[in-house]
């Protein structure tokens, strides 16, 4: 009786492996699509995960990830312990910080602006004028800033004929000065480009919305206000949810530019700090410590951000 | 249905007008001064003073940037990483989003999980690093093409565009005994030009902007991209080097570091700003599936 279910079982388990392999074969053009992008994935994105093991080990080039031997969260604690560890969360977060205060903002009102130009074709100038610089590389847009902000540069002689400035500066030179220049000079580049979304979702407004709004008398502002500003505001949410969750992502191509071992109090970067701790210092393990660090974060900002506009907007990223 | 304009209205207009003139200029500026200062001769630009238009005219700067192998090898590098990996890249990416798309493949549901995954969480860059050095692309040219020739992001931007096309062509395909690869490459691949113009693009633009990867993964200069190049020549604030390089004369007479620079960054720049106008229709339509289905 017994022998006989596990035969049948058998036999069922035998025909459900000849039907994986008959649909195996009849999806042979299909898998040898897909799986290409799969084994990919797997180098390309799953083993340096994997690698993120040498964390917790001291990393050995000629033992490789696997034979390394542990060192549990020896390089965590050295990292907390790491003289510069406050100064680079500051400096992380600070950059992050002013970047969304200023330059999350300015596209929304750059878009709610353009789309109140009455021009159409002036609009669109303006629009592909303001894509631009996006297109633009940090190193060439680092090169105008390097020339516009020494001590000769364009800046410093504008700032002195007019009077702002007794003494020419070195702005790249001052720790001080860094943080604003990141602020600005992103905010050159990506403001309009940010704006394509918000000038979508404007397009996207039933515009009987407006005429019904205009028939009541409304003036431009309240429209602005009440209608536009509202009708966009689940776009801003979502964009909110990607803006915080990237805090602890200060833009490396920008930083990387710019920095110089004059600012390194303003300029160095949890990002900044792995590339000097591991690619300059070949201390592989803390680096790789410090980039998990920073992952960890960046992950409970993200399922945070989205929390939080969930119970306040009802938009959600997932 | 027009309501004639307050007076209110009209002083808005005005102001609004005036601030996205403004913009614009700020926008257009710092990259006409460089272009400015790129056709002036360098010695003269030193002296300052030099802001819409070049005061003594020349073609020095470009010639001697020109004349520089380094420059001319990494623009060569430059243009072959960005069009072999782009094209790679659609092709690939696409192909991968058409067969996880496909309701009937196996293990489709693990795939997808799979790389919604690589969207939240990533190895950082010292694994990365030690993993394109144990495959051996440290120093070759495949380091720019093999680990650019996916992305589990634009795939959903492809998804999302397929997703739209009729799924009877397929079907009348499948009748006629066309097998999925063919299917495709014949019919999907032909009606998707917007998407992959899209992604080209962002492909592109990155492939052409990026100097980081020089950095960190080739050592050997006649393998460095343009921008890595110009990324040595600013970063390290002397760049007489370059002016080694400058044919016997030109280098004397008016030609300086900076403005050597400046002829750099042009060149660097022009390919991109040429080709996006041109784009534009079609890069703010990816970028909203982007932003919606993301």
């Amino acid at each position: 009786m017994e022998s006989a279910i596990s035969a049948n079982k058998q036999r069922s388990r035998q025909s459900g492996f000849r039907r994986f392999l008959h649909k195996l074969n009849e999806q042979k053009y299909l898998q040898a699509m897909a799986i290409p992008g799969v084994i990919w994935m797997i180098i390309f994105n799953y083993i340096p995960m994997y690698g993120i093991i040498i964390a917790f080990k001291e990393y050995d080039i000629t033992l490789g990830f696997n034979k390394s031997p542990w060192v549990g969260l020896a390089n965590f604690r050295e990292f907390f312990a790491d003289e510069r560890f406050w100064l680079i969360i500051k400096n992380t977060v600070g950059i992050s910080f002013f970047k969304l205060l200023v330059g999350f903002p300015l596209p929304i009102l750059f878009a709610v602006l353009l789309n109140e130009l009455v021009s159409v074709r002036f609009k669109r100038t303006v629009q592909t004028i303001s894509y631009l610089p996006h297109f633009i590389s940090w190193v060439v847009l680092g090169g105008i800033l390097m020339n516009w902000l020494s001590e000769t540069g364009l800046i410093n002689i504008i700032l002195t004929k007019i009077g702002i400035l007794k003494q020419p500066i070195a702005f790249l030179a001052e720790p001080k000065y860094f943080w604003g220049i990141t602020v600005v000079s992103e905010v050159w580049k990506e403001l309009g480009w940010n704006a394509i979304i918000y000038l979508a979702a404007i397009a996207g407004i039933d515009p009987e919305l407006y005429e019904a709004a205009t028939v009541d008398g409304a003036g431009r502002f309240t429209k602005m206000f009440k209608i536009t500003i509202p009708c966009i505001s689940g776009t801003i949410a979502i964009m909110f949810i990607l803006a915080v969750s990237g805090l602890m992502n200060s833009n490396f191509d920008q930083i990387f530019v710019l920095r110089n071992p004059l600012n390194a109090d303003a300029s160095d970067v949890i990002d900044i700090y792995v590339y000097r701790m591991g690619i300059e210092a070949f201390r592989f393990s803390y680096a790789t410590a410090i980039g998990l660090f920073k992952s960890i974060i960046a992950l409970i900002l993200l399922l945070t951000a989205n929390g939080v506009t969930k119970k306040l907007t009802d938009k959600s990223l997932f | 249905m027009k309501i004639k304009s307050s007076v209110g209205d009209k002083i808005f207009n005005i102001f609004n007008v005036t601030l996205m003139l403004i913009i614009c200029f700020l926008t257009l500026y710092p990259i006409w001064y460089i272009i400015v200062y790129s056709f002036n001769e360098g010695k003269d630009a030193m002296l300052g003073g030099i802001y819409f238009w070049p005061r003594k005219f020349t073609l020095d700067n470009y010639k001697t940037v020109f004349s520089n192998s380094d420059i001319t090898t990494a623009f060569m590098v430059t243009v072959a990483r960005t069009v072999i990996t782009t094209t790679l890249h659609v092709f690939f990416t696409a192909m991968v989003a058409y067969a996880f798309l496909r309701k009937e493949l196996m293990g489709r549901k693990i795939y997808m999980a799979m790389g919604t995954i690589t969207l939240f969480f990533g190895g950082g860059l010292i694994p990365y690093f030690l993993l394109i050095k144990s495959l051996g692309l440290y120093n070759t040219f495949w380091v720019y093409v093999i680990p650019g020739m996916f992305n589990f992001y634009n795939l959903i931007i492809f998804q999302a565009f397929f997703r739209e096309l009729p799924i009877e062509l397929e079907e009348s395909a499948k009748i006629d005994g066309a097998n999925d690869f063919i299917i495709f490459t014949r019919i999907i691949l032909p009606l998707s030009t917007p998407v992959l113009a899209t992604i080209a693009l962002f492909v592109g633009v990155y492939n052409w902007n990026d100097y980081f990867m020089g950095v960190i993964f080739i050592n050997n200069p006649k393998l460095q991209p343009i921008q890595t190049f110009l990324y040595k020549v600013i970063a390290q604030t002397t760049s007489n080097q370059m002016l080694a390089y400058a044919p016997g004369g030109i280098a004397t007479r008016n030609v300086t570091s900076q403005s050597l620079k400046m002829a750099t960054m042009v060149i660097t720049t022009l390919p991109i700003v040429c080709v996006y106008p041109f784009l534009q229709k079609y890069f703010v339509k990816g970028l909203l599936i982007g932003a919606i289905k993301g």
